[in-house]
């Protein structure tokens, strides 16, 4: 257990079992990239992954601990001296695993990998696996680690602490930008699924009274119990989705659960300012509670289902689309595959997560690298899955599902034919039976990750129970269950937004600081809200679908929020006399950097409309001086609408780029301070030594 | 562990296996065992008032959903 630097002696079996382990990894990964033609079976990625994953916690995550950061079991954490049993608590490895666990999991590994499989599995399989190993994984590890050796501080804080306080700020507002686009495409993903789609829209209502009641019961019937309510909620969800079925059946029912998206993103908004200031046992919680267990539980089922089914990939291993002439995002393999995996690979926002509750619960310095590092590998895995789900689909449906209808028109025949000029023969009646399977009226432009990857799952679950009578129900099942921890991260993201925004403008006016104030209270949430209701509002009408437009912005920023992170690890790394090891996080940051870069230069000045915010904008305007309208614009305003939305981005593509060119200035200074000091430099907590080495500096 | 059955072992093992599940299950949504903090206090604070499990139910809720403390949300 001890991971301190006696070499111990391992047996020859302890070897041999490492070098089999060696072996099946490169014949997997041999299966999965050399083989052409033939269609791969998916547990092959299962096992290339899984090697992978204990080859880099055995060997890379251990020469972090023990040489890197020379991890100190003899020495007390937060939790140990400052032992509360509330907030500082010692806890079990396994069970802290899980909480850690459950709190980096959400929409985004299940997302990014199914948009980014047009490009074919193997390049997003590579991304995955390298990424996690060498970036996200190190990211969440050493995050953890530092927060742990200073009294589990935020990453805001440390970087106030460690770089100054005006990297402190940036990175705040960093913070916040990426909180609004990723709300805002959260949202936008659960009005693409519900769009027309009087099942789902009716299911995730449902939701919110069967919330309820679960609060009230917990609060007034039978207090604390958790299972219990659980329990209700998950039994009346099933049954919410059962009806659902005859609703969408009913001729008086469906069309009262009809909604257009543009009326969806409008009740998404109005949900959000009300859902967050009602009190949090009400709805927040319960849901909370429903979405965690019912996440977990897919994600086993899933993980079970593939096993046991052997699904084959049906998409190819690279596609034509690495060309970046894709319909589900534009831009080339790089720097945009890499910007539209991010949770899955590294993901800056888990470096908020490794600082904020986990590290206030290690027991031992030892465990942290089973929990930040091993838990990032679990959440990779789940981002291997999500790829399997893409497309062990018909490549045909997958674009179907995933172009917007500039490209491919609104009818089955126009879409069929047009994805099969592309080489993915698909036929119009294929498609309209696989809306009829599923539950809906079409299957055509359901954008946003979350249809695709419930037709995935209904493929594979339906295949263990059910067969195709049950397909429909696990295709709502898998929308309903991605649409409930959606909606709870919106409910709860708009409650950090407005005391972010509070917290801002506090600096300026002291009486918006007021958090028990109404009115400090009514104008921050409507400023959160309106912030990403309006990016939310904007992907909804936008010519290219939305999520073509906002997934590469939350991808831009949730890098560059993982490249902050990693630079303050290096620059602690310099302070702490460690720089002889400074590349385990100089080469991550180093490639994020370039990424976030080259894409945020591209989204902002590439010449093709697709993929240039402002080539898009000048695309409208010469359409404008001309008089003429381009479709989805139905009048002049929604025309000037366009052309300002995508000088918005561009500009916010600016912002996120100077912030990252910032940070790195920043870092550089505060690497030559550090070098500039002979002695460690670093303000840990809770060690003699430290202190010695801070007094001298 | 001294084995006078083979059936006591298993059991406690099952029951603890259990208590561990349940403790990961409430973690995750953000409740810390109450018997470890009944402990904790008795042990540390003695004579000190010690939360019902309602009251330690509710402070914990109300520290998970709070912004100001830094929490609020999952990943994305």
């Amino acid at each position: 257990m001890a991971t301190t630097d006696e070499p111990v002696q391992r047996s020859p079996v302890h070897w041999s079992i490492w070098a089999l382990v060696c072996i099946a990894g490169a014949a997997a990964f041999a299966i999965v990239a050399l083989s052409r033609g033939e269609t791969v079976n998916a547990v092959w990625l299962v096992v290339a992954a899984v090697c992978s994953y204990l080859i880099a916690y055995r060997f890379y995550s251990r020469f972090i601990a023990n040489r890197v950061l020379r991890v100190d079991p003899a020495r007390d954490t937060p939790a140990v001296r400052r032992n509360d049993a509330l907030d500082y608590v010692p806890t079990n490895k396994y069970v802290l695993f899980g909480h850690h666990f459950a709190a980096i999991a959400g929409a985004g590994p299940l997302v990014g990998p199914v948009l980014a499989a047009q490009m074919g599995y193997l390049p997003s399989t590579l991304w995955i696996i390298a990424g996690v190993v060498f970036a996200g994984a190190v990211q969440d590890f050493i995050i953890l680690f530092l927060s742990t050796r200073r009294d589990g501080r935020s990453l805001g804080d440390m970087i106030k602490s460690e770089m100054g306080a005006v990297p402190g700020v940036i990175a705040l507002f960093g913070v916040l930008a990426i909180m609004v686009i990723l709300l805002a495409v959260l949202a936008l993903i659960v009005v693409k699924a519900l769009a027309d789609s009087p099942w789902g829209t009716f299911t995730v209502f449902a939701t919110i009274p069967i919330a309820m009641l679960m609060g009230v019961y917990g609060r007034f019937v039978r207090a604390h119990r958790i299972g219990e309510m659980s329990v209700i909620g998950f039994v009346l969800l099933m049954a919410a989705i059962v009806l659902g079925q005859s609703v969408s059946r009913s001729p008086i029912l469906a069309p009262m659960f009809t909604f257009s998206g543009e009326s969806l993103a409008l009740m998404l908004i109005a949900y959000g300012f009300i859902a967050s200031v009602l009190p949090v046992w009400l709805l927040l919680a319960p849901r909370d509670y429903l979405s965690t267990f019912l996440k977990l539980g897919t994600i086993i089922g899933l993980a079970i289902g593939i096993v046991i089914v052997m699904p084959d990939l049906k998409m190819p291993a690279v596609s034509r689309f690495v060309d970046g002439t894709g319909p589900v995002f534009a831009g080339s393999l790089f720097p945009f595959l890499f910007i539209t995996i991010a949770c899955g690979a590294v993901s800056g926002f888990h470096a908020l997560i490794a600082s904020g509750t986990t590290p206030k619960m290690i027991e031992n310095e030892s465990q942290i690298r089973f929990i930040g590092y091993g838990a990032m590998l679990m959440e990779s895995f789940v981002a291997i899955m999500a790829l399997i789900a893409a497309c062990v689909i018909e490549p045909g449906a997958y674009f179907a599902m995933n172009s917007p209808p500039a490209v491919i028109g609104s009818t089955a025949a126009d879409a069929a034919a047009r994805i099969s000029s592309w080489g993915f023969v698909i036929t119009p009646e294929a498609l309209t039976q696989l809306a009829h399977d599923v539950g809906e009226k079409t299957v055509l432009s359901r954008t946003g990750g979350a249809p695709t990857l419930a037709v995935g799952m209904a493929h594979i679950l339906s295949n263990i129970l059910g067969g195709s009578a049950l397909m429909a129900f696990w295709y709502h099942f898998a929308i309903l269950f991605e649409a409930l921890f959606i909606l709870t991260t919106v409910d709860a993201g708009t409650r950090v937004a407005r005391f972010m925004i509070q917290d801002l403008l506090g600096t300026f006016v002291p009486a918006m600081r007021e958090t028990r104030s109404w009115p400090a209270n009514l104008v921050a949430t409507t400023l959160a809200v309106g912030a990403w209701g309006y990016f939310l509002y904007q992907g909804v009408v936008d010519p290219l679908g939305g999520i073509n437009t906002l997934w590469p912005l939350f991808g831009i920023s949730n890098q560059m929020l993982a490249a902050i992170a990693l630079i303050l690890a290096t620059v602690i790394l310099f302070k702490m006399k460690r720089q002889a090891y400074a590349w385990v996080t100089i080469v991550p940051t180093a490639w994020l950097v370039v990424c976030t870069l080259t894409a945020g230069w591209q989204k902002v000045f590439h010449e093709t409309p697709a993929i240039g915010f402002i080539a898009q904008a000048n695309r409208f305007s010469d359409a404008l001086a001309q008089g003429k309208i381009l479709a989805p614009a139905r009048s002049l305003t929604d025309m000037h609408r366009v052309i300002f939305a995508n000088y918005l981005d561009a500009a916010l593509c600016a912002v996120f780029m100077a912030i990252v060119v910032a940070m790195i200035v920043s870092g550089v200074i505060a690497v030559r301070r550090a070098m500039a000091t002979p002695t460690v430099s670093t303000h840990e907590v809770g060690y003699d030594t430290t202190d010695l080495g801070t007094a001298r500096a | 562990m001294t084995r006078q059955t083979l059936a006591r072992p298993v059991l406690e093992r099952l029951r603890r296996w259990y208590r561990l599940a349940a403790q990961t299950a409430h973690l995750m949504v953000g409740l810390p065992d109450y018997a470890t903090y009944v402990e904790h206090r008795r042990r540390h604070h003695p004579g000190e008032p010690v939360m019902s499990r309602e009251a330690f139910f509710r402070a914990c809720q109300m520290r998970r959903y709070s912004p100001a403390a830094g929490r609020g949300m999952g990943c994305c």
